[in-house]
């Protein structure tokens, strides 16, 4: 095998490896197009998740209107603390390993929450320790 | 599983509520919901993308520390400020959230930084303007309540029109973040919101803080919501959704309670010095008894059936306890007790139920306004501590009346109606009160605390 076919081989073998590297170039591009089509969800998953909005603002409609009046005070108290589950948005944003703006402004978030999760149960806590029956 | 866990947690929160349908059961619901809350955090916890914790775990000391040891030293009668100011906690929280999602939209898989999908970006927003308003509202009536700023109504000419305005302004900026999505641009649109949240609370007067603090819980819901949605997590949309009807039913039944719609309290200027002066001014030549401490004494000490009534001004004066020593003395020499609680009375939905809890007086002793009212025609003194407005019968009588149609306590039926109060000045809603003149009514001047102490001196 002289020299001249060697390179000829060579040359084509480095004119398949780039067909195949375009190729994959391209599966990869459709592959990452699909996920995002998938997870911009088109209509199912905000439906989905609308659906489960509307059934909650129903069932919030009804727990809120059996709660006796006297305890008006701890359910502001208490609705105030659950509402502050919006500490999982903010620790996904504090999670990454680098560090950057959002990390801080995840930082700042799981901060605020805190305050309201140890505060609102708490307060709430302290309040209905106080409702006694007549002894 | 994660969908699982956050399912679990949401259940437990709905249970919290539940619990609250009576005190027996609602020591146990609060424990549902730190049980769920901590479920929610773990399972945020496992995501594969949380990988650093040093950060995480200092935020949540330092907020776990100020939390628990202002909720350990606060005041009963402080509550309504404290709510406030968790809410703006809350709606601070929601705006960063959204911040970091817009930085960082990859870590909630919405897309790329400037390329942030339209659903997304349009949740996030809606999440971020209520949130921005949940913030500013919330710290206005913070102020209000703690006393550092009036709470008369601030109104000026224009206010509407330029509130008008603004909201024009968010809606359009809201418009060209979907379609441009600078980071000029997120943080405008949290700027005008701010402003909003400021402009819409300042002309509300104090005696209307209840609907407003009720209403700015429900924004802190509905803001939670709104990121859930971004975030397509259903523990957030479900938590939000609750809290959102809660603090919209309560807003409701407050302003139920004073037979105003909820436009009327928004657009604000109810109240304050104003009408006051103009309503004093036209009593004329009416005069009310006084009597001092001993004559109420008397009065109760031979009664059968005694009905107080409290308001706002027994939390500013804090004569709870004293007025619990009152019952007390009262009970023992055979005298029958029940406190009657207006749905508006104090600065918050409650109110006056946690303070009479504080003093230990047993809630099954303590009721609402349609369980009570017709017993005073039986009842042979109403004692009416730091309360006016609520027992006014002028919501009955005057159609023209601000407070025309709002439900009240009847006092006036009762044989004698006894009134704690520093003077003749005309409630909140700026109305005289004709009841103050009446053959049955005596007037107790002085500071509620004081007073109470003195009748239970005069008792002994």
């Amino acid at each position: 095998m002289d020299a001249e076919t060697l390179r000829d081989m060579a040359a084509e073998l480095a004119t398949q490896a780039a067909a195949l590297f375009e190729n994959t170039e391209k599966l990869a591009n459709a592959l990452t197009k699909l996920v995002e089509v998938q997870s911009q969800g088109g209509g199912d998953q905000f439906l989905g998740l609308f659906t489960i909005f509307v059934l909650a603002c129903f069932v919030g409609f009804y727990v809120v209107w059996s709660v006796t009046p006297a305890l008006h005070s701890p359910l502001m108290a208490v609705t105030n603390a659950i509402s502050s589950v919006i500490i999982v948005g903010a620790l996904l944003a504090a999670g990454p390993s680098e560090f950057d703006f959002s990390k801080l402004m995840g930082f700042i978030a799981v901060t605020l929450a805190s305050v309201n999760i140890f505060g609102g149960f708490i307060v709430t806590q302290r309040m209905l320790a106080m409702f006694k029956k007549k002894s | 599983m994660t969908g699982f866990a956050y399912l679990i947690a949401s259940v437990l929160f709905i249970m919290a509520l539940r619990g609250l349908s009576s005190p027996e059961s609602a020591r146990q619901g609060n424990m549902f919901g730190i049980t769920g809350m901590v479920i929610a955090i773990l399972t945020a916890l496992s995501d594969p993308s949380v990988v650093s914790f040093s950060m995480i775990l200092v935020g949540m000391l330092i907020g776990g520390f100020i939390g628990t040891v202002v909720a350990l030293r606060i005041q009963m009668t402080a509550l309504p400020q404290l709510v406030a100011a968790f809410h703006s906690l809350v709606g601070l929280a929601a705006v960063f959230v959204a911040g970091a999602a817009f930085y960082n939209p990859e870590a909630y898989n919405i897309g790329t930084p400037g390329d942030i999908y339209t659903g997304s970006i349009i949740e996030m927003s809606l999440g971020l303007i209520i949130g921005a308003i949940t913030f500013s509202g919330s710290v206005i009536a913070f102020a209000k309540l703690q006393g550092m700023m009036s709470g008369n109504p601030i109104t000026f000419r224009l206010q509407h029109p330029l509130n008008g305005l603004i909201a024009g302004l968010i809606v359009l900026t809201m418009l060209m973040l979907i379609s441009g999505q600078t980071p000029g641009t997120f943080w405008t649109l949290a700027g005008l919101s701010f402003l909003i949240g400021f402009l819409l609370i300042i002309p509300i007067g104090g005696a209307d803080m209840p609907v407003v603090v009720s209403m700015l819980n429900s924004y802190s819901g509905w803001a939670a919501c709104g990121i859930g949605f971004t975030l397509s997590n259903p523990a957030l949309i479900i938590t939000g959704a609750l809290v959102g009807s809660s603090g919209a039913i309560l807003s409701y039944i407050m302003c139920k309670g004073m037979n105003r719609s909820i436009i009327n309290v928004l657009l604000g200027g109810f109240g304050g010095d104003t009408g006051g002066a103009s309503a004093a001014a036209s009593t004329g030549d009416k005069t009310a008894k006084s009597g001092a401490a001993a004559d109420a004494a008397f009065l109760m000490k031979n009664a059968n059936k005694v009905i107080i009534i409290p308001g706002y001004g027994m939390a500013v004066a804090q004569a709870q306890h004293a007025l619990r020593e009152m019952a007390d003395v009262l009970k023992a020499e055979g005298v029958g007790i029940a406190y009657a609680i207006h749905p508006v009375a104090g600065r918050m939905p409650g109110h006056m139920n946690v303070l009479l809890a504080e003093a230990n007086v047993p809630y099954d002793e303590v009721f609402e306004l349609d369980e009570i009212n017709h017993e005073f025609s039986s009842a042979d003194v109403a004692f009416v501590i730091g309360a006016n407005d609520t027992t006014n019968p002028v919501a009955k009588t005057d159609p023209s009346s601000p407070i025309a149609g709002m439900p009240i306590l009847e006092a006036g039926k009762a044989g004698t109606v006894l009134f704690v109060k520093r003077s003749l000045s005309p409630g909140y809603a700026g109305v005289d009160n004709p009841l103050f003149y009446a053959d049955n009514a005596m007037m107790l001047f002085g500071d509620a605390k004081k007073m109470t102490e003195e009748i239970v001196q005069a008792l002994a």
